[in-house]
This record gives structure tokens, C-alpha cells and sequence, in this order.
């Protein structure tokens, strides 16, 4: 019998294992995995489409990474059922395996919206996954005219990664502004600047109400013609396996701070879960691969008998196009609930820190990334800005505006 | 995170702040030993140095009853070799690995993504010149065999032990 079962294979997956192989050395782990390769660092797709990464040389862990860590990975399997009751799992081949404990690191999929004639363009795509990128790879030729539906992470990656491979791009969101679920005008501003000089075309405020064949007509009317088209529009968290048995589901599977979802020996982690933010103090998919580490570890330490608690998780966002990055971490404020700003722009770069009740709830750092981890830690550990020099951390990420005491404590010892 | 049992048995690098002069022999050491040449000058004169140790400066003002009082603080800082490293976990191409407690990075791997930069505690991670990124890999890789900065500090202010 599997005593431990995970459901999926990407990155909460793997340090779920890490996680129950702290606590447990021996009990046999069953992968169940959708997608028929190992492991692979999925972000490096775009990089892969760009030739900056090789599909060969993207494997996430060792080749001999399962074996030494006394998996079998069924490749090609999905789970289609669960009894929390009996304790068993489904897979669509029929087969029906026990568990002592589970976890579900099922991810997310691409959401394609139900736009009219959407059946009639031949080359579409989605950018989630190495098969995904392999399909497009093959399909752009140099004098494709390629349009991307959806100006978020996935879809501005994906045209990073064809940039030079193709005769024209256009990029259209409904939202905006590009990247409006990370960054504020005026960092998105500096973002697309960046893309448009590359040749990359915004439609913005717009996105594709109808398509014939090569052509979208657009919201206000306009058309785009294109040969390669990739939909981008957004990400749903994989829930079904759990809220079919069940459990507790809201845009993500729900867990508590120890990953465990309200089916008992169940757990969740990774882009299919709603775990605890501590920005907003509340629970919601925080789906970034740092996240899925940390949730996946967590779970897998609980589910082999350690009391692991993650209360810390905040979004945390690197995004870069063409040698632009933009950091980002905690939250910005809103209109009405009061706290500071401080900004500072040099030329083309951002600052923007976000201060409230003597905390840093948050930043935006466009340009200026020297050492922006040390701004992180003082969110995550909600560190009172009142023990630090403050105007000395402002002017630029730096451990010496700590106390003396808190130096000695960084760096006198082993962390 | 919770609490694992922390990895204290390795010798990691520590800087004294008191005894350190801020000379930053130590960048020029470690950028030297990581070149990859045999001599100094062709490793370093002329060129952008990209150390993996770097002094952190500043001047703070204290006030002392009715008289300010400045302060200069200098530390040199690198890779603290974290037991439970947030940077391997966030790192999205599988470059930076931990292994016997040291923390490595696979240039090779890297893209230049900027998450480990973003979420590294002590600032220890920055770009070289071609925007990959570089750490301490306490020497442990180059032809020197152990940390070059602690080897060439005057003052002894950068030590190698297990504490």
C-alpha cells in the first residue's frame, strides 16, 4: 500500500516529497503525473521559446531524484476520483490506489474564454506547460504575425520569448494596463515601454470579441490579423479531484497555515490552493513558484507526522522583459486606508515602498533592485520600522539600517 | 517556516563588524579568485568588479545628549549559507542548489530572473556583467580551494569556522 500519494508533479509536488523525506526516510511515495516528462522548472518556458534554456537542461531536480527518494511516478496518469472516506484515488486507466496521506499539487490550467468563433482559428495556443511550448515552438516561423490574448506574466513571457522570431506581435488585455494584477500604472507604463521597444503592439482597454479564422475583431471594432495565436487570458486553480470529494473549495482548494484541506489526510499545495496570505490576512491563491515551494514542504513535513505551520507566504513577483525588472512584494495601499507612500524615480527606474501602522506592508521597484530581499524579509517577518533607520533602508536596501544588536544576531551566527 | 533543526555543523563566513575597515580588499580578493586568471592586474585593473563579498557602508548620526556624534559602519557581507535558504526554493531554473549545506549556483541554469535578489534576507546575491547572478560559494569551486576574502583580510575581521 502507498502510504503517501501526491497528485501532480511540478514544483509543490517535489518539495512535498522533500517535505515528508525530512520527517520520513522509508514509507514509498506514488506520484501521479498528468504530463508525461519529469519535473521541469516550468518559468523556463519562455525562456525555452527564446533559446536562452534548453528543454534537456530544465529538469527540476537530479535524474535520479525519484529513485533516491523512493517515488514511483505514474507518468500520463490523472486522478479522476477521491474517497476521503476509504481512502482511495481513481486514475482515469481505472486503477484504484490506496493512501495514508495525500496531497494535491494539481496546479492550475489555462482559462480559455468561451469566445465566439474561437473554433475557427487553426493555430491557437495556450503557455503553461513544456508540451505547450514544444507545440508553439514548431508552429511560429520567422514571418509569423503572432497575436497574444492577455497581457499578464504568462502571456508577456510568451512574447519576450518570440521576440525576433516572428514578424510582428500584438498583445491585447481587457484590462488597462499590461501586468494589472502586479504592478501600478506607472511601473506597467515603464514595462510596456520596454516591450514596444521591441516591436511588441498594445491593444489595451480591448480584447477579442469574435474570431474569423486569421482575423479577431475586437471590442471596440478593431480587427487584428494573425497566423499563430495564443490565449493567455488567465489561470484557474485544478480543484475538481477535491471539490467533487467534498472538500472545502473556494477560487482554490482551501487549507489552513499546516496545508491541510478539510478532508482529513488530505493537504494541498501550490497553485491549487488557498492558503493563508499574510498580506491581507486572509486566505487566497498565491500562485508564484517561491509559494508553491514553501506551501509543498510545509505539507509534505505534516503529512508525515512533523508540525510544520506556513504563516508567513505574501506575494512576491520578479518580472523582467529585455534586461527590465520589476520587484514586488506585499501589497500597495488602497485609496482610503490611510499610510505613507515613499517614491523615488531615477532615470527609468521606480520606488515605490508602502508603509502602514510602522510596518512595511509592501514595495514596487522598478529598475532598482539592489538588494531588494532585505525590503522582503522586513514584510514577511513584519519587522516594526521602528527598530530600524528607516530613512537609511528607503534610500536603498541596506542591512545596516538595523540596530547593532540585530547585525550581530544576521551575521554573528549560523542562520 | 516552523522550526527544522537548524544546519550549524559547517564552517561558514563571519565578519567581525568591529574589526572591519572598510578597505574592501576582500571584493578584490574574491573577484580575483572567481576570474579564473593567475594574476592580479589582468584579472582586475581596468575592469568592473562583480565580488561576491561586498562591504556595506554607511554613516549614521547618533545624538548624545546636545552633541552629534557620527558613526561609520562597515561590514563586509556575503552568502550566508542559510540553513532553510528561501533563495533555492524561490529560484524558478533550478540554478541555485544546496548541497552539505552550501549553496551553489549553476551559472550555466541561471537567466537572470531576479527572484533569488528578491528574496535573499541579507542582500548577498547580485549580477555579474552579463546579468547572471553570482553568490559565495565560500571558494569552495575555484582554483583558491577556500574563501579568498578571509585569507587576504589585514585585520582579520573575516573569519572561516563553525559556530
Amino acid at each position: 500500500m502507498a502510504d503517501y500519494i501526491i497528485v501532480g508533479n511540478g514544483a509543490a509536488a517535489l518539495a512535498c516529497i522533500d517535505g515528508i523525506r525530512h520527517v520520513d526516510r522509508e514509507a514509498p511515495i506514488t506520484v501521479i503525473s498528468a504530463e508525461k516528462h519529469p519535473a521541469y522548472c516550468r518559468p523556463l518556458i519562455s525562456y525555452a521559446l527564446e533559446g536562452r534554456a534548453k528543454p534537456e537542461n530544465m529538469g527540476a531536480r537530479a535524474d535520479d531524484y525519484y529513485e533516491k527518494n523512493g517515488c514511483t511516478v505514474l507518468y500520463g496518469e490523472k486522478a479522476v476520483k477521491l474517497d476521503p472516506a476509504a481512502h482511495t484515488v481513481t486514475l482515469d486507466s481505472g486503477r484504484v490506489l490506496p493512501y495514508g496521506k495525500l496531497c494535491a499539487a494539481t496546479g492550475s490550467s489555462p482559462f480559455v474564454p468561451p469566445i465566439e468563433g474561437l473554433d475557427t482559428v487553426e493555430e491557437k495556443f495556450t503557455f503553461m506547460t513544456m508540451d505547450d511550448m514544444l507545440a508553439l515552438d514548431a508552429a511560429v516561423k520567422p514571418d509569423s504575425t503572432v497575436m497574444i490574448v492577455g497581457a499578464g506574466l504568462i502571456g508577456l513571457k510568451c512574447a519576450e520569448g518570440l521576440a525576433g522570431r516572428v514578424k510582428s506581435m500584438t498583445v491585447c488585455d481587457l484590462a488597462p494596463r499590461v501586468l494589472s494584477s502586479v504592478l501600478d500604472e506607472e511601473g506597467a507604463a515603464l514595462m510596456q515601454a520596454k516591450l514596444e521597444e521591441r516591436g511588441i503592439t498594445f491593444l489595451l482597454g480591448d480584447t477579442a470579441a469574435k474570431f474569423e479564422g486569421c482575423r479577431a475583431v475586437m471590442k471596440s471594432g478593431k480587427t487584428v490579423d494573425f497566423d499563430v495565436l495564443v490565449l493567455a487570458v488567465g489561470v484557474r486553480a485544478n480543484t475538481a479531484l477535491i471539490r467533487e470529494a467534498g472538500g472545502a473549495v473556494n477560487r482554490g482548494i482551501l487549507t489552513d497555515t499546516r496545508m491541510r484541506t478539510s478532508l482529513p489526510d488530505v493537504y494541498a499545495a501550490g497553485d491549487c490552493a488557498e492558503g493563508y496570505d499574510a498580506s491581507i490576512g486572509a486566505n487566497r491563491v498565491l500562485a508564484i513558484l517561491p509559494n508553491a515551494r514553501l506551501q509543498g514542504e510545509c505539507a509534505g513535513e505534516n503529512m508525515a507526522g512533523g508540525d510544520r505551520v506556513f504563516d508567513n507566504a505574501v506575494p512576491m513577483n520578479a518580472i523582467g522583459f529585455f534586461g527590465l525588472h520589476a520587484l514586488t512584494a506585499g501589497r500597495s495601499l488602497a485609496p482610503d486606508e490611510g499610510g505613507e507612500i515613499y517614491e523615488e524615480r531615477t532615470n527609468g527606474g521606480l520606488k515605490k515602498l508602502y508603509v502602514k501602522d510602522g510596518l512595511l506592508i509592501g514595495f514596487e521597484l522598478v529598475g532598482v533592485m539592489e538588494r531588494a530581499g532585505i525590503c522582503t524579509s522586513l514584510i514577511r517577518e513584519k519587522i516594526p520600522l521602528s527598530t530600524l533607520d528607516f530613512d537609511l533602508m528607503r534610500r536603498g536596501a541596506t542591512t545596516a539600517a538595523f540596530s547593532p544588536e540585530v547585525r550581530r544576531q544576521k551575521f554573528g551566527g549560523a542562520v | 517556516m516552523g522550526s527544522r533543526t537548524r544546519g550549524n555543523d559547517m564552517k561558514r563566513i563571519y565578519v567581525n563588524e568591529k574589526w572591519c575597515l572598510g578597505c574592501h580588499l576582500c571584493e578584490y580578493n574574491c573577484a580575483f579568485a572567481n576570474s579564473g586568471r593567475t594574476d592580479m592586474a589582468s584579472a582586475l585593473k581596468g575592469k568592473p568588479i562583480y565580488p561576491r563579498i561586498r562591504i556595506e557602508e554607511a554613516e549614521k548620526t547618533a545624538q548624545t545628549g546636545k552633541s552629534a556624534q557620527t558613526e561609520k559602519i562597515c561590514y563586509a557581507v556575503s552568502c550566508r549559507h542559510c540553513a532553510d535558504p528561501l533563495c533555492v526554493k524561490a529560484c524558478i531554473s533550478g540554478a541555485l542548489t544546496q548541497e552539505d549545506g552550501v549553496i551553489r549556483i549553476d551559472r550555466s541554469r541561471c537567466v537572470g530572473c531576479f527572484t533569488c535578489v528578491l528574496v535573499c534576507p541579507y542582500g548577498a546575491l547580485s549580477p555579474d556583467g552579463d546579468g547572471v547572478m553570482q553568490k559565495c560559494e565560500l571558494c569552495l569551486r575555484n582554483a583558491v580551494g577556500e574563501p579568498a576574502c578571509v585569507a587576504g583580510c589585514p585585520n582579520r575581521a573575516i573569519v572561516y569556522e563553525e559556530r
